[in-house]
């Protein structure tokens, strides 16, 4: 089988409508288990009490806002230096899903900021960095949505992906190159400084994250599939078929 | 299990507004996002469809 046929987005359009709810289905299911170990087997924290249990959103939250961040760099580096279509249709269907766990990150930071460092907001640098971010992404969007020749927008949106880029390693080296009050990494791939059922409830919600950032890019994906090859044979087709009943 | 109680379970050691603030926010959030979607899917075929009739005649 060649994977390049996926590139196409004709090819694309009616594979990502299948898997759409095989995503959503394993998010609803991980939400459901990461919840539960986090919620009802997972103690209660010895020196945070009860409230530490904010972790399993924002942690798969600011990984989430980070790796969807990436990913679009990704897709435009392939859209830029290949050309292909589908490239740039991912990263502007990806873009609102990420500014919106990036929020959910900052703004659960805050909740859980208040009641252990006594502030919902610091100018700390992993704050800061992470703030960027969502100005990034609100760039972004703002950005593609305001040329109205969507070739030009494709690029001028690769660019701005590619150059904020800079800015995840930066995010995540925060904690390590300025002193911070935010706490540094509890899981590495050698070594966790969690108890086995929180680590667990961490790693399940972030598994759930992803499924849901999968779904729901690639239902936004087919809309603006639909959009921008709307000329073409079988877009045409899929929007005489379609449309009459929406 | 650290809960003897549905009350305890929503207090939250004390902490409840922040930990549900958190994940209220979240899933209204999600919500909205989903519901966007839908009116998205339908309101792009509508206009699709649309500009399509207009672009036959």
């Amino acid at each position: 089988m060649n994977i390049f046929r996926f590139s196409s987005p004709q090819t694309f359009y009616p594979l990502a409508g299948k898997l759409i709810p095989v995503f959503g289905t394993l998010a609803v299911l991980c939400t459901i288990i990461g919840l539960y170990l986090g919620f009802f087997v997972a103690p209660t924290d010895a020196v945070q009490g009860e409230v530490y249990r904010i972790i399993y959103l924002h942690v798969a939250a600011a990984w989430m806002s980070m790796f969807i961040y990436l990913v679009m760099a990704f897709w435009s580096a392939i859209g830029l230096g290949l050309g292909t279509r589908l490239s740039f249709y991912m990263t502007q269907a990806l873009a609102p899903t990420g500014a919106l766990f990036c929020f959910i990150a900052l703004w659960s930071g805050a909740l859980w900021g208040r009641p252990t460092w006594g502030a919902y907001w610091v100018w700390d640098a992993r704050l800061t960095s992470q703030l960027l971010l969502l100005f990034l992404y609100f760039g972004f969007i703002a950005l593609t949505r305001s040329i109205e020749d969507p070739r030009r927008a494709d690029k001028a949106g690769a660019i701005i992906a590619l150059v904020g880029a800079v800015n995840v390693p930066i995010i995540h080296f925060s904690v390590k190159w300025w002193s911070t009050l935010h706490q540094g990494a509890s899981v590495s791939m050698t070594k966790s400084s969690m108890e086995s059922s929180m680590l667990w409830g961490m790693l399940i919600m972030a598994f759930a994250a992803w499924f849901y950032s999968l779904a729901v890019t690639l239902a936004r994906a087919r809309c603006i599939i639909l959009e921008r090859e709307r000329h073409t044979d079988w877009a045409a087709a899929e929007i005489a078929a379609k449309g009459a009943k929406a | 299990m650290s809960w003897n109680s549905l009350s305890d379970f929503l207090a939250m050691g004390g902490r409840g507004f922040f930990v549900w603030g958190s994940y209220g926010a979240a899933f209204i959030l999600i919500v909205a996002e989903l519901w966007l979607l839908r009116v998205r899917r339908r309101q792009s075929l509508q206009r699709l469809y649309q500009l399509q009739q207009i672009e036959k005649d």
